[in-house]
């Protein structure tokens, strides 16, 4: 039985059933990152798959901007208790890149310009559920959301959307992530709150 | 440092340290102690069973069952309000932590540490002044911390008075107001300011910045502008919710 504490209430928000447990709407949108913004040249841009072999596949800005571009509409959840309902982004499907590449893999490790890493079971990357996303409503995703483009997995906590993402690393066995090393969730289901270690 | 469950916790002191802002300290019994810049989730439950959770930076750092926490109020805010109007010593709550394994000063290293904080942002940075102090490495610490006014400032007495026993070396900046007699100029930290308040690069230090988001932001693209590898930069940026 939780303790209670006195008196507290009065300010409280409205509950909203798309709301996962211990978070609260924020119309803002924070910004969590462990480091500096890094600033990405297009031209340099690069994004890519290497397998568990070692076979890479790599797009460039413009060859990523050739591919099936998807309008995804979501809610985001962070780590640290704000959630944002009803947010507008354009991506690339997991789906469509993943198409790209021959594996067996059971986890990708998503690497970021800057030295971030996260780890997520590659199944949910698939099947509509993950994107490389590089608009966020409507404009260029800002370098402080991670820009110029970020992983987008909102089904799980929102550190598991790797900002200035540049690609993946596809592995048979799960390991650690930057923040997974940190004291977070290896996996970061937000509706059963798989927060900390 | 598997985080446990909810733990019930006391309040045992709550005391205003800037016009907005309250100190509290909170006994947890079985707390297992935390490292410096660590925080800490509090929730608080109403007697209809209703919840809020929020996360809080904690300014203690070390063994012992009470942790000190300093809240500034958000205007707008469900939590915040009732931690800097309506608890009093005595009411309970619960924490779950000691929580972040990152944005954590551990003693020992060589290195030079700068201290930036923005606002708020200075409670965990506190708590890595006072672990600096106890390991004897205050030496090799700076701390550059941005308010708008000298009210503002939370910790201010504790922060002058180690100042001026030899401890950490300690820079404000007024962001709106400065205090009568102050000879230097107000504004926004700027590249002018991190020139002659932090470690140069060439020192290799490890540079801890804390505060509001913008503030963390242009604090750390400015660093990085003077030369300070990215890697080096641990940032922890207060969200505007």
């Amino acid at each position: 039985m939780a303790v209670v504490s006195r008196g507290f209430g009065a300010r409280r928000r409205e509950s909203d059933p798309r709301l996962p447990p211990g978070q609260y709407l924020t119309e803002d949108f924070p910004v969590l990152s462990a480091g500096p913004t890094p600033r990405i040249d297009l031209g340099e841009w690069r994004f890519g798959i290497r397998t568990e072999g070692g076979a890479e596949t790599c797009w460039t800005w413009e060859e990523f901007q050739a591919l099936p571009i998807e309008d995804v509409d979501t809610d985001i959840h962070c780590v640290t208790r704000w959630s944002k309902l009803g947010t507008s982004w354009r991506g690339v499907s997991l789906d469509t890149l993943l198409d790209e590449v021959e594996t067996d893999a059971a986890y990708a490790m998503a690497h970021s310009y800057g030295g971030y890493t996260t780890n997520i079971p590659l199944d949910e990357l698939r099947e509509g559920r993950a994107w490389v996303a590089f608009e966020f409503d409507g404009e260029p995703l800002d370098p402080e959301h991670g820009g110029p483009a970020r992983l987008l997995v909102p089904h799980l906590y929102f550190w598991k959307s790797a900002k200035w993402v540049r690609g993946l690393t596809l592995m048979d066995d799960d390991e650690p992530g930057f923040w997974e090393q940190n004291g977070y969730n290896m996996h970061g289901d937000p509706w059963t709150e798989e927060r900390y270690w | 440092m598997t985080v446990g469950g909810w733990q019930p916790a006391r309040v045992v002191e709550a005391v205003g340290t800037t016009p907005s802002a309250r100190l509290l300290h909170l006994q947890v019994p079985g707390w297992p102690g935390n490292e410096a810049g660590q925080h800490v989730d509090i929730r608080l439950t109403a007697e209809d069973g209703y919840q809020a959770v929020r996360s809080y930076s904690i300014g203690s750092y070390g063994p012992g069952e009470t942790i000190e926490l300093a809240v500034d109020e958000i205007p707008d805010g469900e939590v915040s309000p009732y931690l800097v109007r309506d608890v009093l010593p005595g009411d309970e709550l619960e924490v779950k932590g000691p929580l972040g394994g990152y944005f954590v000063w551990r003693p020992g290293g060589a290195e030079p540490v700068q201290l930036i904080a923005g606002g708020s942002g200075i409670v965990p940075l506190m708590a890595i002044v006072r672990a600096a102090t106890d390991a004897r490495a205050a030496a090799s610490v700076r701390l550059l911390y941005s308010v708008r006014t000298a009210e503002d400032a939370i910790y201010r007495d504790e922060l002058e008075r180690q100042a001026s026993n030899g401890g950490v070396a300690l820079t404000w900046r007024y962001t709106r107001g400065a205090p009568g007699g102050w000879q230097g100029r107000v504004g926004r930290v700027d590249d002018d300011v991190l020139r002659a308040a932090t470690w140069e690069p060439g020192r290799e230090p490890i540079v801890y910045v804390c505060g509001p988001t913008g503030f963390v932001e242009h604090v750390a693209d400015a660093l990085v502008g003077l030369g300070h590898p990215p890697a080096r930069i641990r940032t922890e940026r207060f969200g505007g919710a």
